[in-house]
């Protein structure tokens, strides 16, 4: 029996995982919603209107992205652009070149894991340590972060203090406390020893240049207060046309993303440091990376490029609980990177042409999105364009046969009664094999079929 | 690089190329995202303490309340801005010793660390640094306890207040409770890589 991948994988996980990702998640979206609706009389108004403004955003990029180059480059910021995710790394390795430098240490970006900066620069013989706890222990485990916000929500403790014991941090000791203490104590030497501090970007304000970053491990800042040069790979719809912009979507991000009223850190920087200031990048460098947002924004999903990466889709997401990140096979796992996976594939869109049907369209990834973008919509829009690309789908019953029943009506009331006797069939004497595989997963309600024809005919008629 | 500027610049306009109309700017009071239920009728400096307080960090008023904290926690070795040291030298004993200069090569000898803050927000118990006058992003970040100086003048009521106020400054950091994490299953530990212990001292 053959099913779609994400099915396949979410079968195979491991309970622990499960429950992990489970309990992690749930709470994470239980928190988030008590907060909202204590605080605000009407959180959705905040939500829909954050929606709006980031939607004129992408709508106007192509005023918005020269207006930030000029800010930027007036604030002493030196500006590249990458078309490419290899054009982005190559422009990190040159500028560390420059610099003589051999030594990164890295904040948390979504965007350097889509190019696999990390990767890259230890092959050209760099160094480039991740910094926050999670991206951290991803990185001495040589896997993946499987969500967006909480990159190791898989693993648990004993996981952790496993590898810290592997990777020479200590004998095994699986209190989380002291592993965060290890890491502190290893990460904090290797940030006063490097040359180069690598950041994302959270939001760039076209009205002053700034670059707001959000953390709450303080990574990032001391990423900027112990290294001399300071490069942010930014996406281009990175972009809020105003400094009060941020306001709204500051309080929005923090809430939705952790369930907090604003992330410990957040930080606003417009340029290398000031002249007085001891510590921190005498050079800054911004890379304005592309990597197939310009498809995305030539398709008609353009409204995924709203996408504040706060995560919160993925805590409510039914899918997402029961299968986890890593069954997206994407850097953007959930809801969202079922949408925006595929559509960054670029040519290659029908290797995650899957994705968007790894949902039950109940609507709960837009209720809690704070930019409102209409996810279920896209989910549909990318299924269309996966059926007209003629793309086959594995574990998905043929409906031929369905075609054929409902445009025959004698057919069809044949089939009402057949569809009575699989209230009794047990899955396995289910005699179509697709049909068998696809129930297998799936617990079908009971078969009622009839009951709207009964009704149609008894209701009654207009005087 | 020049070409790639070109290359998206060039697929930025065709793609938009289209579109019959483009997705206007709302116009909004930004007063919808504060929380005014919280502030209203009250000393804003009242619920920054309270603020401060939900995310495990301390709002002191007095210099001698600092001594005590530091002494009954233990820390008795850190860094102060040397422009604030006067003013807080005569309340600190013998059994302390203080640096006004910081030395990147020693961070884990600061236990606490005193600079001087650009002020406040109390709607959210923030405490604001600016580059200008931070006299050491290091010393802010790296000692256990940060303690954050600024005067009661200097608190913002809400976040839109301080947005409008950010300035010129090329370096802000907004500082909400101290580092934190909740990686680890979900469990949240203090202290990951700046200070385990954030500490506002509001003087009049």
């Amino acid at each position: 029996m053959k099913f779609q991948q994400i099915d396949q994988f979410a079968a195979e996980l491991r309970a622990d995982t499960r429950a992990a990702v489970y309990d992690g998640s749930k709470k994470g979206h239980e928190k988030r919603t008590k907060l909202l609706f204590d605080e605000y009389p009407d959180p959705n108004r905040l939500r829909v209107l954050a929606g709006q403004v980031k939607q004129h955003v992408i709508e106007n990029l192509d005023t918005y992205l020269p207006a930030v180059e000029a800010k930027l480059k007036a604030n002493g910021v030196i500006v590249h652009w990458a078309a490419t995710a290899d054009a982005a790394n190559e422009t990190v390795l040159k500028i560390m070149r420059a610099r003589g430098a051999t030594k990164m240490v890295k904040a948390k970006t979504m965007v350097s894991e889509e190019t696999e900066l990390a990767h890259f620069l230890e092959k050209h013989g760099m160094e480039a340590l991740e910094t926050d706890l999670g991206e951290f222990i991803v990185q001495i485990d040589h896997d993946h972060p499987s969500h967006i916000v909480k990159p190791i929500i898989h693993k648990n403790r004993r996981e952790i203090a496993t590898s810290f014991e592997k990777n020479g941090l200590g004998a095994y000791n699986d209190d989380p406390q002291t592993i965060t203490r290890r890491a502190r104590q290893f990460l904090r030497h290797k940030y006063l020893e490097a040359d180069v501090g690598l950041t994302g970007g959270n939001f760039i304000s076209a009205e002053s240049g700034r670059l707001v970053l959000v953390t709450n491990e303080g990574n990032s800042r001391f990423c900027l207060a112990a290294t001399k040069c300071h490069i942010a790979m930014v996406g281009i719809e990175k972009i809020v046309p105003r400094d009060r912009d941020l306001a709204l979507l500051l309080n929005l991000l923090a809430r939705s993303g952790t369930a907090q009223d604003l992330t410990v850190y957040t930080e606003f920087i417009s340029g290398p440091k000031s002249a007085t200031q001891p510590d921190g990048p005498e050079e800054m460098h911004v890379i304005l990376v592309d990597n197939g947002r310009t498809e995305v924004l030539a398709s008609d999903c353009r409204d995924i490029l709203r996408c504040i990466r706060c995560g919160a889709c993925l805590n409510v997401c039914p899918v997402y609980r029961q299968a986890s990140g890593h069954a997206y096979r994407s850097v953007y796992p959930g809801p969202v990177g079922a949408v925006l996976s595929p559509l960054l594939m670029g040519d290659r869109f029908k290797e995650k042409a899957d994705l968007p049907k790894a949902s039950s369209l109940c609507g709960a990834c837009q209720e809690v999105c704070p930019v409102n973008i209409p996810i279920p919509d896209l989910l549909l829009r990318l299924r269309d364009k996966g059926k007209q690309e003629g793309l086959s789908s594995p574990g998905t019953p043929p409906m031929g046969a369905w075609a054929l029943l409902a445009s025959q009506p004698l057919a069809w009331k044949a089939s009402l009664i057949g569809g009575r006797l699989m209230n009794y069939l047990p899955t396995k004497l289910v005699p179509v094999p697709a049909l068998r595989a696809w129930e297998a997963k799936r617990t079908l309600p009971p078969w009622r079929g009839g009951e709207f024809r009964k009704w149609l005919h008894n209701r009654p008629t207009k005087p | 690089m020049s070409d790639d500027r070109e290359a998206i610049l060039g697929r930025v306009r065709s793609a938009l190329a289209p579109l019959t109309e483009r997705a206007p700017l709302p116009a909004y009071d930004t007063e919808i995202a504060v929380l005014r239920k919280l502030l209203a009728n009250r000393d804003p400096l009242a619920v920054f303490a309270d603020r401060l307080r939900g995310v495990n960090g301390t709002a002191l008023t007095d210099i001698p309340a600092l001594v005590k904290y530091l002494r009954d926690g233990k820390w008795l070795h850190g860094y102060c801005d040397p422009a604030l040291w006067p003013r807080l030298a005569s309340h600190f004993g013998p059994d302390f010793q203080v640096e006004t200069e910081y030395d990147r090569t020693r961070v884990d000898d600061y236990a606490f660390g005193i600079t001087r803050a650009a002020g406040g927000i109390a709607e959210l118990g923030t405490v604001i640094l600016k580059d200008g006058s931070t006299s050491r992003r290091l010393a802010a970040l790296t000692p256990w306890v940060h303690v954050a100086v600024f005067s009661r003048a200097e608190l913002f009521v809400d976040l839109p207040q301080a947005i409008a106020a950010l300035g010129d400054d090329p370096n802000i950091i907004w500082c909400t409770g101290p580092s934190k994490t909740a990686d680890v299953e979900g469990i949240l530990i203090e202290g990951v890589h700046g200070p385990g212990v954030q500490i506002a001292l509001v003087l009049d």
